[in-house]
């Protein structure tokens, strides 16, 4: 069974992750820039922490032949600084243009405030304009609703192309409206608190495969990347077939990042065939 | 001993995630299919679900919830 990890933060673990994330299969993995667990007080430390992400952390993951690919932004939670938001933004198209850098996530909402929406808008035509993916994390807890309905006001006012739209952190009231507006929905299992593996096989099994993406966040909090394999047998569990396995855990991700060029792993088909015991 | 508010700080999350579970995992009963050649079950485990939901659901003078949950859930003794 492969696995690409579209959502992990790799800054926020260990090197023992990506040894034991080969071992289980992980081929490769997409880090969004985030929040980093405290508020940055300089531009400068989100342009250094995007070159750790777009250079060192896919030497680390080498080592364990896993792909590292990441992407770039000011997170929703750290826009509420205009000023330094503003800064890092004139800063990201030289990393956008890196070899690893698949587009511009996460932007979005943490608290839905008004600055917030001015600089998810900002970033928003950013990629509009360059062409780019966009990866869009929605609130936890009770803001997520309203979050999630102003990120789909926003995404159809500036015309955004949804099939180069993940939105991420859907649950149960929010899924259908993202799915229904015909973009890519994520949903990140973490070990406790928020949406659970066997929660996310019910999505699937509602919803379907098609334009679904399931991944773990892994990162400085309580969370493990081993949800995805726990998602996986849930669903094998139920008794679904270890195609439709590959077709949500590697052929997705697969369809939605390879949209950009510098991700160059296809889809793929598992051929049982007989072969001589001798 | 901490206090009350200090109890909801910590459980509230949890809490909010155990009732997500328990709520999913009923739905996903009523999703699924009957099983073949059977009736639509009135299965015994899940009207005990729904008596525990419910003494989870009353408000209570004594904190005795999880007491009377595992008492309703045990065989009876003579």
């Amino acid at each position: 069974m492969y696995y690409i990890q579209p959502h992990y933060h790799g800054i926020s673990r260990t090197t023992d992750d990506y040894e034991r994330m080969a071992q289980a299969g992980v081929v490769a993995v997409g880090e969004p820039s985030f929040w980093a667990g405290f508020d940055r007080h300089y531009p400068q430390t989100f342009l250094d922490y995007f070159r750790q992400i777009s250079e060192f952390e896919p030497t680390r993951a080498a080592q364990y032949g896993i792909r590292h690919y990441c992407w770039i932004a000011v997170n929703p939670k750290e826009s509420e600084n205009l000023s330094i938001s503003r800064e890092v933004m004139a800063a990201m198209p030289d990393f956008l243009d890196k070899p690893t850098v698949l587009g511009i996530g996460e932007i979005g909402l943490n608290k839905n405030t008004r600055n917030e929406l001015t600089i998810f808008r900002e970033q928003m035509e950013m990629a509009i304009r360059r062409h780019e993916l966009v990866l869009i994390h929605t609130p936890h807890l009770r803001d997520k609703l309203k979050g999630t309905m102003l990120t789909l006001d926003l995404l159809r006012e500036l015309r955004a192309d949804p099939a180069r739209v993940w939105i991420d952190h859907v649950e149960e009231h929010t899924i259908k409206a993202v799915l229904d507006g015909g973009y890519w929905a994520g949903m990140t299992l973490y070990p406790q608190t928020k949406m659970s593996p066997r929660r996310a096989a019910d999505m699937l099994e509602v919803y379907g495969v098609s334009r679904l993406l399931v991944n773990s966040s892994a990162d400085w909090g309580p969370s493990s990347p081993f949800t995805l394999q726990e998602c996986a047998m849930e669903y094998r569990r139920r008794g679904h077939t270890e195609q439709e396995l590959i077709e949500i855990f590697h052929n997705n991700p697969a369809r939605f990042l390879g949209q950009n060029p510098k991700f160059d792993i296809c889809p793929i088909r598992i051929g049982y065939e007989a072969i001589a015991a001798s | 001993m901490i206090n009350r508010n200090a109890v909801l700080e910590m459980e509230y999350l949890n809490c909010r995630c155990m009732l997500l579970e328990l709520a999913a995992a009923l739905d996903r009963y009523d999703r699924a299919p009957c099983s073949p050649g059977k009736e639509t079950p009135a299965d015994e485990r899940l009207m005990l679900l729904r008596q525990v939901i419910r003494i989870l659901a009353e408000p209570s003078d004594q904190p005795d919830r999880a007491k009377r949950m595992l008492q309703l859930m045990s065989d009876p003794v003579d």
